[in-house]
């Protein structure tokens, strides 16, 4: 439970800003050592998206994650579940490495996409976000028009000309199931939409610049039951083009979205497997009481 | 295993677990007086069987709604998922062997007309029977894989003893032919006890599967161990 402080102290808000700006092209970064995969839970067919071995991480001194080692399927959902400061939101951040803004916050192993350790400091932070989206609990709409939400990070990309904004701007919102419901109203702002529609404004804006890994910290634990199906409906849809990455507080949540499901507590990565197994038969008796509700 | 955070769920496990055990304690007592009815030619005692019937199957329906309430307002999991769905699944059994039970009770008021003699290898098919179906009883109160593994075993004799009673009774029956309808009854009550014993094992199956979580239905006793090796092997 020590780690619950720390990832508390995160503006949410600020990072989602961040990270779904991005666009700037990059040149392309060392290649990343790779290991021979451990117990990493995912079946041989699966491909790997991202390979993440002995991943620890501190907040200055203090250690927060414990060499967690697991493959993140391509194109599948894979759920972080666990009690509150078990580590599960700082792990999913250093995918994108959002630390980078703090000082003093630093992580050590690796994080393999696309054959580089993307924790390698040669990797360019923009470039990374470029290609992993984040999602965050609090909807975070900018204030502007719905239009320019999208339109604002594909702006930053050179090249795009007006149509083909346009375009990607339908083609994002479409993406995100939202475009029937805000076609005939692109010019009013983004926070005059619905709770549920501005968090499926912010998976548009994450869809526009077109990532291979989307990232998702409680992306539903403010809404309500029906724009939460919404939300995890598209979940199911988006899988078929990008890997996902979900952390949730709701179990169930875990359960009907996710593909793989990994229990996290006190910063170590106690159990990984295929969602079905850990909610039918986890092999890890504190899996179980967690679960199970038996926990704390 | 750690207590719920939310106690009342404990309860309420406690309680299913507590109603299935009573409705197999009632089956197991279904089995053992229609047999003592039919030794004993005992119409009176075959008919409170008959009777008692009634409150194997009301069992059935209160377990059934408790399972229905706490699937939808307790959305279980792993261990509590597991029991759950093997307290659904055997109250079937339970229910079924009741019935079972009540067809012997059934049988001994035909045979009033068509006494049944030479019962010793019916008998020994019901003892074998009876100490299955108890075995599979305490085995799901324990959680035991052992006891509930060696049940799904000694199935096989079950079966051998009745085969060998099916073969004694049609020889009666093919040596004197007035036996032919006491030996009908004979070879309905000897099925149905074969059926309790196939219960029996059923329950012994979801057993393993309550604790293990591994389905070892349809596969033979090695192929079962192999299951259970392995799965432990994975814990490891």
């Amino acid at each position: 439970m020590s780690a619950a402080s720390p990832t508390e102290t995160v503006n949410p808000d600020s990072d989602n800003m961040l990270s779904e700006m991005s666009g700037q092209p990059a040149k392309p970064a060392k290649r990343g050592k790779t290991r021979k995969p451990e117990k990493t839970g995912k079946s041989e067919a699966d491909k790997v998206c991202m390979a993440v071995r002995n991943l620890d991480f501190f907040y200055g001194d203090k250690q927060v994650l414990f060499s967690n080692t697991l493959d993140i399927a391509a194109n599948k959902v894979t759920a972080f579940i666990g009690p509150s400061g078990c580590g599960k939101s700082t792990h999913i951040r250093t995918y994108n490495r959002m630390f980078d803004l703090y000082k003093g916050h630093h992580a050590k192993g690796e994080i393999i996409l696309d054959g580089v350790n993307i924790l390698d400091p040669n990797v360019p932070a923009l470039e990374l976000r470029h290609k992993i989206g984040m999602i965050f609990q609090k909807p975070t709409p900018f204030p502007m028009s719905i239009f320019d939400n999208i339109a604002y990070g594909l702006r930053l990309q050179s090249g795009l000309s007006r149509s083909d904004i346009e375009g990607k701007v339908e083609k994002a919102l479409k993406g995100a199931a939202i475009w029937d419901e805000v076609k005939d109203k692109l010019n009013h702002p983004g926070t005059s939409l619905s709770g549920g529609q501005q968090q499926r404004l912010c998976i548009a804006r994450a869809l526009a610049v077109e990532p291979e890994v989307i990232l998702m910290d409680e992306p539903c634990s403010a809404l309500d039951p029906i724009a939460t199906a919404k939300i995890e409906e598209l979940i199911d849809e988006l899988k078929q083009r990008f890997t996902i990455v979900i952390v949730t507080h709701n179990m169930q949540q875990a359960a009907r979205t996710s593909d793989f499901t990994a229990f996290f507590y006190l910063g170590k990565l106690i159990e990984f497997g295929e969602t079905e197994q850990i909610f039918t038969a986890p092999s890890i008796q504190q899996t179980e009481e967690y679960i199970t509700g038996r926990f704390g | 295993m750690v207590q719920h955070t939310f106690k009342r769920y404990d309860d309420e496990l406690n309680e299913l677990k507590q109603r299935v055990l009573a409705m197999g304690g009632l089956v197991e007592r279904a089995i053992r007086r229609a047999m003592k009815a039919l030794n004993q030619f005992d119409v009176e005692r075959a008919r409170k069987v008959i009777a008692r019937d009634k409150a194997i199957n009301a069992l059935e329906v209160e377990i059934d709604e408790m399972t229905s309430t706490m699937l939808a307002l307790r959305q279980p999991a792993a261990g509590d998922l597991r029991f759950i769905i093997t307290a659904i699944k055997i109250v079937t059994d339970l229910e079924r062997s009741g019935d079972l039970a009540e067809g012997i009770a059934e049988a001994v008021l035909q045979s009033q007309d068509h006494p049944l003699t030479n019962l010793d290898s019916m008998n020994s098919l019901a003892d074998a029977v009876s100490l299955q179906f108890s075995a599979a009883l305490d085995a799901f109160a324990r959680g035991d894989v052992d006891a509930a593994l060696a049940c799904v075993e000694g199935d096989k004799r079950v079966n051998k003893l009745f085969k060998g009673m099916q073969r004694e009774t049609l020889s009666y029956m093919i040596e004197d032919p007035r036996q032919i309808t006491s030996g009908l009854i004979a070879m309905n009550i000897g099925r149905y006890l074969e059926r309790i014993g196939d219960h029996a094992a059923n329950i012994s199956e979801m057993v393993i599967y309550m604790v293990k979580g591994h389905d070892i239905r349809h596969v033979d006793h090695d192929e079962a161990e192999r299951i259970l090796k392995d799965g432990d092997k994975d814990d490891d």
